[in-house]
């Protein structure tokens, strides 16, 4: 499997080329350029998968070198499978994600449009509004913590300056039907401008020429922005959607500093509780059929979401 | 030009001016928190309601850097008058320091295994870009997948195999097997955006450099290498923001030795009262390089971002 | 029997290092939690650093992510610890797993006798099996959960008259669990020079082993017992019993009743924050910190005293503390051993609790003038006589974030009801012991 794009590349080299090449042959060449980070590939990414592959089949604890290996078939799919826990965080999960996602794309777009009205300085905000994204979730995510204590938190203290009702009232961490919400609004902040720059591209890669066409046969701007704008950019939007769907899927950082899962188990998605059957309760064995079902739902949806975006993207 | 239908109207631009600014007005209060945070003493930063105006401390700023113990009144008594700014801070507080905390080691670690795995995967991907940009290879496809299959494992599914990995070979909690790891995992993408900058460079350039009787490597080295830079470095500040700002792979496979700053910070806090000026201290700290970073180097990093929308 | 073969290995091992020429001068690294005895411990290191010309570097971690930390550290075989004060539920992993040097050897060789350490602290910290004479450990810090009060308030003659009134009994330290509930019910809401101020402080917190030891305080009092018979782990009927059922309700009650808002995920840090603030009049938390709060300007002196967790069925406490231990992937292990000698000697021990820390020597504990020496000193040993700890087995951590789980769940986040969160608990435990092969 290796071989073979490594003498494609060797083949495709113009032969007039190869000749001038000193010392090495192409195939050599190709393989000095590419060949170290194949080879990192392998090592730490590809050899890591196949073997998480294996242990998911064994009852295997890294806690416990001295314990004997069995092999278990799909005892661990099926216990994980059958397991009522493992499907209350694939629901907080989807909770998660459905959430997060509208808000992003329709505040995103929203902004997007907004700052291509070309306003005087709209790259300067542009950038102002990028920094939450670039910064560490971990560190950030737990300095939020401090802004949603109650009665202190600065969170709490400005909702209740607008709304009137006492800070001290709600806790955003620690209550079952907000902790969900306090995650949802914390990466929202951080993620929102990822969606606006995509669609900000989006939105500049639509000709003028088609609006102008559109204003001489008398389209309203309303009817121009949803026959030209929205379908536009729905491409660019939909790519937006996937990426942040793939990282909200695996959302980790944030969630162990908001909440770490709590209170129950409310906010338990599926990264958090493959970190407690893995790093936790060391059940390795276990916990890599956990991952294996976790990737492969992953790899699943998304390909299922690229056939669907390649044909909006066809039209 | 006097008028285009495209153009928006002077009134539509400061309403979407005004709504803008708002937003990002809003966006950065949470980051002002922590930079003020940073200077009030703790009493201060647990007031009710919140303090906006209040009179700077460096207090937080010295415990981040310091570990203090408690004295009684005598032993306080007996000791000599503080040196120093810190020492009359911590006296204040009926304590003496004991020494240096562990934020100074952490923020080391941090800085030689982000540079180090940027070092690394620019290099390695440099040579890979270059190999797959011209050897005309139809591996798009391929590279594509090797992109979206690190980017969909879930950090901790990729932890264990690497946890059990390291533990054999002693890389656990070492500066090498981190970067090695942040190296494997920014790698695709740096070798997907360099792929881009050097596809962007005429190929005749070095082909006249090869009939001038240049090596490929001199070829690469000598035409190549200087007309990528900017790429190159846009693509640095890409792998080294996520070095720097990488929390699960550090949380579950580093202690202590090679820990980084973003499993230590929110770390801080845990000792004897919530010390949230000390910890907002060290995010400040920890935050400011990559929001220099992000303005100066904006147009590059925009670019980025969007790359792999722009491009398709 | 793997241990056994691993424990001959390491006594052969620790054999011969003793028996080797002093060590060089090493920098030794300790790995414990960041609290206040580990500043005392870094204070009383100095002297071994004198004596022994080897330095020492501290690892401290907070409560919170120390297990989480440390048990990861020991399972990547990892180096960056010489001594671990662990904690006690861990030394069953630490001893099947071989993370930790056996003792037993250098103990002989050095005349260091368990005997001269409290039996309890013996038992807990350092064996395994349970009560076998296989030391893993050597008892370095004795702890259990107790309780303190502001005294200043229970003293005043308005707050006395209006409990008296509402109670009809005097206001003072309470004797039972149920007495306890009653003065927090009192203080919840009231008024104090301007404050309104809460009933008590509990350990609810999620994320480690918070709400468990804070649970387990009342449930031992209620008379619970993880199996029917001990060493059978046959639990269905003991750790669902009424009892059981009835003392959890009691702490889901203590919970909804008497904590300060937004107490939610709360642990040692946020008992204390809250009890130094001024905002209730009871907290629980370890004996560890005891030293620090009678010191504390705000609350401290004369404005707290202490009880030991009061009974209800029967007089018990939550155990904590730790031993101290070699890690076996140390490669400086004679020097890490020339540092638990130093540390058994009794007249260290007795610094170490002049300095705050918690000494479990026999020396010190069974000394006339031990009882007097701080306001909590009785309590300590009253509470010790009567600890109780979670499951010490390899499993432990498993045992733990099931019993988290179940706890939290039934207690903070109100779902289903404690009997069915200790008939899950049951299963829960089931399960983990039958893929031990112990069911």
């Amino acid at each position: 499997m290796i071989e073979k794009p490594i003498e494609r590349v060797a083949k495709a080299t113009p032969t007039g080329m190869a000749r001038q090449i000193k010392g090495l042959s192409d195939k050599a060449v190709a393989w000095l350029f590419v060949g170290p980070t194949i080879f990192l590939l392998l090592a730490i990414n590809i050899f890591p998968l196949i073997w998480t592959i294996n242990l998911s089949f064994t009852n295997f604890r890294a806690n416990r070198p001295n314990r004997e290996v069995e092999y278990v078939g799909l005892r661990n799919y099926e216990r994980i499978l059958t397991d009522s826990d493992t499907w209350l965080s694939m629901q907080a999960t989807a909770h998660f994600l459905f959430w997060t996602l509208l808000l992003q794309v329709l505040i995103g777009f929203a902004l997007a449009w907004l700052i291509n009205r070309k306003f005087r300085g709209n790259d300067v905000w542009t950038t102002i509004i990028v920094l939450p994204m670039m910064l560490s979730p971990a560190v950030v995510g737990n300095f939020w913590t401090f802004l949603y204590q109650p009665q202190i938190g600065l969170f709490n203290y400005v909702v209740s300056f607008f709304t009137g009702v006492d800070p001290s009232s709600f806790d955003m961490l620690g209550s079952v039907d907000l902790a969900p919400w306090s995650i949802i609004i914390v990466d929202t902040w951080m993620w929102t401008p990822f969606v606006m720059l995509i669609c900000l591209a989006g939105l500049r890669s639509i000709p003028d020429y088609i609006y102008e066409a559109a204003e001489i046969d008398r389209a309203s701007k309303w009817r121009q922005f949803w026959t030209i704008t929205v379908p536009m950019v729905l491409p660019f939007l939909m790519l937006a959607v996937l990426f942040r769907g793939i990282e909200n899927f695996k959302m980790f950082d944030l969630v162990v500093q908001l909440t770490g899962g709590g209170p129950g188990s409310v906010t338990e998605m599926a990264s958090i509780n493959l970190k407690r059957e893995a790093f936790e309760k060391w059940r390795t064995g276990y916990a890599s059929a956990f991952a294996i079902i976790l990737f492969v739902t992953v790899f699943g949806l998304a390909s299922i979401y690229v056939k669907a975006l390649n044909k909006v993207k066809e039209r | 030009m006097s008028f285009s239908v495209t153009e928006p109207s002077k009134r539509q631009k400061s309403i979407a001016g005004f709504l803008v600014i708002t937003y990002a007005l809003i966006t950065l209060v949470p980051l002002f928190w922590v930079f003020i945070t940073g200077f009030k003493t703790p009493p201060d930063s647990i007031s009710y309601p919140p303090k906006v105006f209040f009179s700077p401390s460096l207090e937080g700023y010295v415990n981040l850097f310091t570990t203090r113990t408690r004295v009684t009144p005598e032993q306080m008594q007996a000791l000599p008058p503080p040196v120093g700014f810190a020492e009359a801070i911590v006296r204040n507080r009926d304590m003496v320091i004991a020494g240096p905390s562990k934020f100074g080691e952490r923020f080391m670690n941090s800085i030689i295994i982000g540079f180090g795995s940027t070092f690394l995967s620019i290099f390695l991907g440099t040579l890979a870009a270059y190999g797959f940009s011209r050897f005309n290879v139809p591996l798009k496809d391929d590279l594509m997948f090797f992109i979206l299959s690190t980017r969909m494992m879930p950090p901790i599914a990729v932890a264990i195999p690497i946890f059990l990995m390291y533990r054999q070979l002693g890389l656990s909690d070492t500066h090498v097997g981190m970067i090695l790891l942040y190296t494997a995992v920014n790698i695709s993408l740096a070798v997907w955006l360099l792929k881009g900058f050097i596809d962007e460079i005429p190929r005749e350039y070095e082909e006249a450099a090869l009939i001038d009787g240049y090596t490929r490597f001199q070829a690469f080295y000598k035409v190549v290498l200087p007309q990528a830079a900017t790429g190159i470095a846009s693509t640095a500040i890409f792998c080294l923001i996520f070095a720097w700002n990488e929390y699960a792979f550090a949380v579950l496979l580093t202690s202590g030795t090679a820990q980084t700053a973003p499993p230590f910070i929110p770390t801080i806090i845990g000792v004897g009262g919530l010390d949230w000026p000390a910890v907002a201290a060290g995010a400040t700290l920890f935050l400011l390089p990559v929001l220099i970073f992000t303005i100066v180097l904006r147009k590059h990093l925009l670019r980025g971002i969007t790359f792999g929308a722009v491009r398709k | 029997m793997n241990y056994l073969r691993f424990s001959l290995g390491t006594a052969v091992l620790a054999g011969s290092l003793t028996a080797t020429t002093p060590a060089m001068a090493e920098d030794l690294t300790l790995c414990w939690a960041a609290w206040d005895p580990a500043n005392a411990l870094v204070e009383l290191s100095k002297e071994f650093e004198e004596a022994s010309g080897n330095t020492m570097s501290f690892e401290f971690i907070p409560w919170p992510n120390f297990a989480d930390r440390m048990l990861n550290e020991l399972n990547s075989g990892g180096q960056l610890c010489d001594l671990l004060i662990g904690d006690s539920q861990w030394i069953g992993g630490g001893a099947e797993n071989g993370h930790y040097v056996k003792l037993n050897e250098f103990f002989d060789a050095e005349g260091i006798s368990m005997d001269d350490f409290a039996p309890a602290t013996v038992y807990a910290y350092s064996t395994w099996p349970k009560g076998e004479p296989n030391y893993y450990a050597l008892p370095a810090m004795g702890d259990a959960n107790g309780w303190f009060y502001r005294k200043d308030w229970f003293a005043r003659d308005d707050i006395r008259a209006a409990f008296k009134e509402q109670t009809g009994r005097e206001l003072g330290e309470p004797q039972t669990q149920l007495e306890l509930m009653e003065i927090a019910k009192f203080f919840q809401g009231r008024e104090i020079d301007g404050n309104t101020v809460y009933g008590v402080s509990i350990f609810t917190e999620r994320g480690s082993e918070g709400i468990t030891m804070g649970a387990t305080g009342a449930l031992y009092a209620w008379g619970f017992k993880y199996e029917n018979e001990p060493g059978s782990y046959d639990m269905e009927g003991a750790v669902n019993s009424p009892q059981a059922v009835e003392a959890l309700e009691f702490y889901k009650e203590l919970y909804d009743c008497c904590t300060p808002p937004g107490y939610t995920n709360a642990y040692m840090g946020e008992s204390l924050d809250a009890f130094k603030s001024g905002q209730v009049a009871m907290a629980m938390n370890w004996f560890a910190f005891f030293p620090g709060l009678y010191a504390d300007p705000d609350v401290g002196g004369d404005r707290i005293d202490f009880f030991v967790n009061p009974a209800q069925n029967v007089a018990a406490s939550t155990l904590g503390g730790q031993g101290i231990s070699v890690v076996s992937y140390s490669d400086k292990k004679d020097a890490a051993l020339e540092y638990i000698k130093w540390f058994a000697d009794p007249e260290v021990q007795a610094k170490w609790w002049s300095l705050g820390g918690y000494s479990a020597s026999n020396a010190v504990l069974n000394d006339p003038s031990f009882v007097d020496s701080q306001p909590f000193a009785g309590d300590f040993l009253e509470a010790m006589d009567g600890v109780q700890d979670f499951w010490q087995e390899p499993a432990y951590a498993e045992l733990l974030l099931a019993m988290q789980k179940r706890l939290h769940d039934y207690i903070v986040a109100d779902q289903g009801t404690a009997q069915e969160a200790l008939d899950k608990l049951t299963e829960d435990w089931t399960e983990i012991f039958e893929d031990e092969g112990k069911l």
